[in-house]
């Protein structure tokens, strides 16, 4: 009994070692935004502040186009999310409920475009938009994210709408409600939980892309995340850590609390393809 | 609508691939139309050593990430089975937390944890006797770039690995590894014989997945060694494109190494696609 109790507070003491690893950078991002400056600077870091300061966040606040470029990513995460729900669902209905030529190939295209590496579409995906005049406009940057959103969401919604009885469907017709009665009453409450799912989860792809925003755009047109990759925190020469942990915080904040809504079922479209809980 | 889609994701490849035949520079670039040179883009390519050393060095830093990646997550995972509750409900949320941090916040906090100036990481090695890393500059190298690089890559993938495995290894039945263990089955035998054929489909899924994810990564690499200190002896394949295409404004050639890198790709996710259709295909 001791010994098995012994092992048990072993692997514990194991486990808690390896939450230590892994959450420290997070730690030390969230205390060092809060640490005035003689901390930061001293060859002893501290690892609590004695005297927490929220000056850096107002440094990062204040540093130039930081609420232009969060306007922006708004802009452009709300664009994106609305298009892409809408396109995708349409589509995840075409593929789960009907069988039409050149499905499979529409499904390996679906799951295979997901799989490139968004740098490899950066030269077309560039001169495209260069001729229709579409550098450095959000418009540009939108119809970029619509390629990479669309394929994941339309994997998504398709499993959940796979998880729908058509009977429940067929019913509601039989009972004298149209086809798109049967939609709005039937279907459309059912993958609520799928179209959340995804727009969380293009919500979270969007405002964290750095790739092609930081090819198409430049300042004011910028978004969140490339300023965040720009920023040092405007001391010359050095970098102020301070106020980068500071504007770290402040961009990951929206991120962790979607995360945190939707952590299951990404792990699980992801994995399974199709998501049938 | 499926006619729309398949165009919008169908149309970049066929345009990559046109680039790809032509010199495409900026003054094209400016009169939207390319000069159709056939396959020499792709000749000049495939004679330059750069690329073949960064495609050999991508496949090094992809096998060593992804290693990384699959058997820390596996036995991490395998570790939440043995810890008591609260530990497992502590180590979890951790880990979620860690799974959402966007990739640039990563970047920067890692600047900042090995920063020669005063980075704890150089002030925990030197207190742990570990050696003098007393203004140790992590960046001095092409190795240490990218083995800077590689921690902060697999720190933000086990997260995903170790959730998922976690997820298969409650699926692995009760009763088996008990019986196994009663008929006197070592843990490594149990793990071999009862647990690993269960997990096995979904640390396959994971491992192809890992492997496409990090031969294609940019952000990481090209933010933490920095847009200064990018050079030919630093390159992976995401940099490489993206330097050959952009910074030199040469988009045809940049284009002929995007599709080989795009066929390479392509080519490793074989076995995640075919799973993936035959999933679809079934329901």
């Amino acid at each position: 009994m001791t010994h098995r109790t012994l092992r048990r507070a072993g692997w514990n003491t194991l486990g808690l070692a390896v939450f230590a690893v892994m959450v420290f950078p997070v730690f030390w991002m969230i205390s060092s935004a809060f640490k005035p400056t003689d901390e930061l600077n001293s060859v002893t870091p501290t690892w609590f502040s004695g005297s927490p300061t929220l000056g850096h966040f107002r440094v990062a606040l204040h540093t130039q186009y930081f609420w232009t470029d969060v306007k922006n990513s708004l802009i452009v995460v709300a664009a994106t999310v609305a298009i892409s729900v809408v396109l995708a669902f349409l589509a995840a209905i075409a593929l789960a409920k009907y069988r039409f030529t050149g499905r499979k190939l529409f499904i390996v295209l679906v799951i295979g475009i997901q799989m490139l590496p968004a740098v490899g579409l950066l030269i077309p995906l560039y001169v495209l938009l260069a001729k229709y005049g579409q550098v450095n406009k959000l418009t540009g940057v939108i119809l970029v994210y619509l390629t990479t959103a669309l394929p994941f969401s339309v994997w998504t919604l398709r499993g959940f709408l796979l998880g729908i009885p058509k009977d429940l469907e067929e019913a509601a017709m039989v009972d004298g409600s149209t086809r798109f009665g049967a939609f709005v009453r039937i279907l459309l409450p059912l993958v609520a939980p799928g179209l959340v799912a995804t727009s969380v989860f293009t919500f979270i792809t969007v405002w964290n892309e750095f790739v092609f925003a930081n090819v198409l755009l430049s300042e004011p047109n910028q978004t969140i995340t490339v300023w965040l990759a720009n920023f040092t925190g405007g001391s010359i020469g050095g970098v102020d850590w301070g106020a980068v942990m500071a504007a770290s915080t402040l961009i990951a904040i929206p991120v962790v609390i979607f995360f945190l809504l939707v952590q299951r079922r990404i792990a699980f479209g992801l994995t399974t393809g199709a998501v049938k809980a | 609508m499926v006619v729309v889609i398949a165009a919008v994701l169908g149309y970049p490849i066929y345009s990559l691939v046109r680039l790809s035949l032509q010199e495409y520079g900026l003054f094209q670039l400016v009169s939207h139309h390319g000069i159709y040179v056939g396959l020499q883009n792709f000749s000049s390519v495939l004679h330059d050593p750069i690329f073949w050393h960064t495609l050999l060095r991508t496949v090094v830093f992809t096998a060593a990430n992804v290693g990384l990646t699959m058997v820390g997550g596996t036995l991490i995972a395998l570790l939440l089975l043995r810890i008591s509750t609260w530990v497992r409900v502590l180590l979890t949320t951790g880990l979620i937390l860690v799974w959402s941090m966007p990739p640039v916040v990563g970047v920067q906090v890692w600047s900042w944890l090995t920063s020669s100036q005063n980075g704890v990481l150089n002030y925990i090695l030197t207190e742990l006797h570990i050696g003098n890393y007393f203004e140790h500059d992590w960046y001095a190298t092409p190795f240490s770039q990218l083995a800077m690089s590689a921690t902060l890559i697999v720190w933000g993938a086990l997260p995903f690995v170790v959730i998922t495995v976690y997820a298969a290894l409650s699926q692995v039945p009760h009763e088996l590894v008990e019986a196994a263990q009663i008929d006197g089955a070592r843990s490594w035998r149990v793990f071999k014989d009862v647990t690993m054929p269960v997990i096995k489909p979904i640390l396959l899924i994971l491992t192809s997945l890992s492997i496409l994810w990090d031969f294609g990564v940019f952000t990481q690499v090209y933010l933490l060694i920095g847009q200064g200190h990018i050079t030919p002896d630093n390159y992976v394949m995401g940099v490489y494109v993206y330097e050959e295409g952009f910074a030199l404004h040469d988009f045809g050639r940049g284009a002929a190494i995007s599709l080989l890198m795009l066929v390479i790709v392509a080519a490793m996710s074989v076995v995640y696609v075919r799973k993936m259709v035959r999933i679809g295909e079934v329901e």
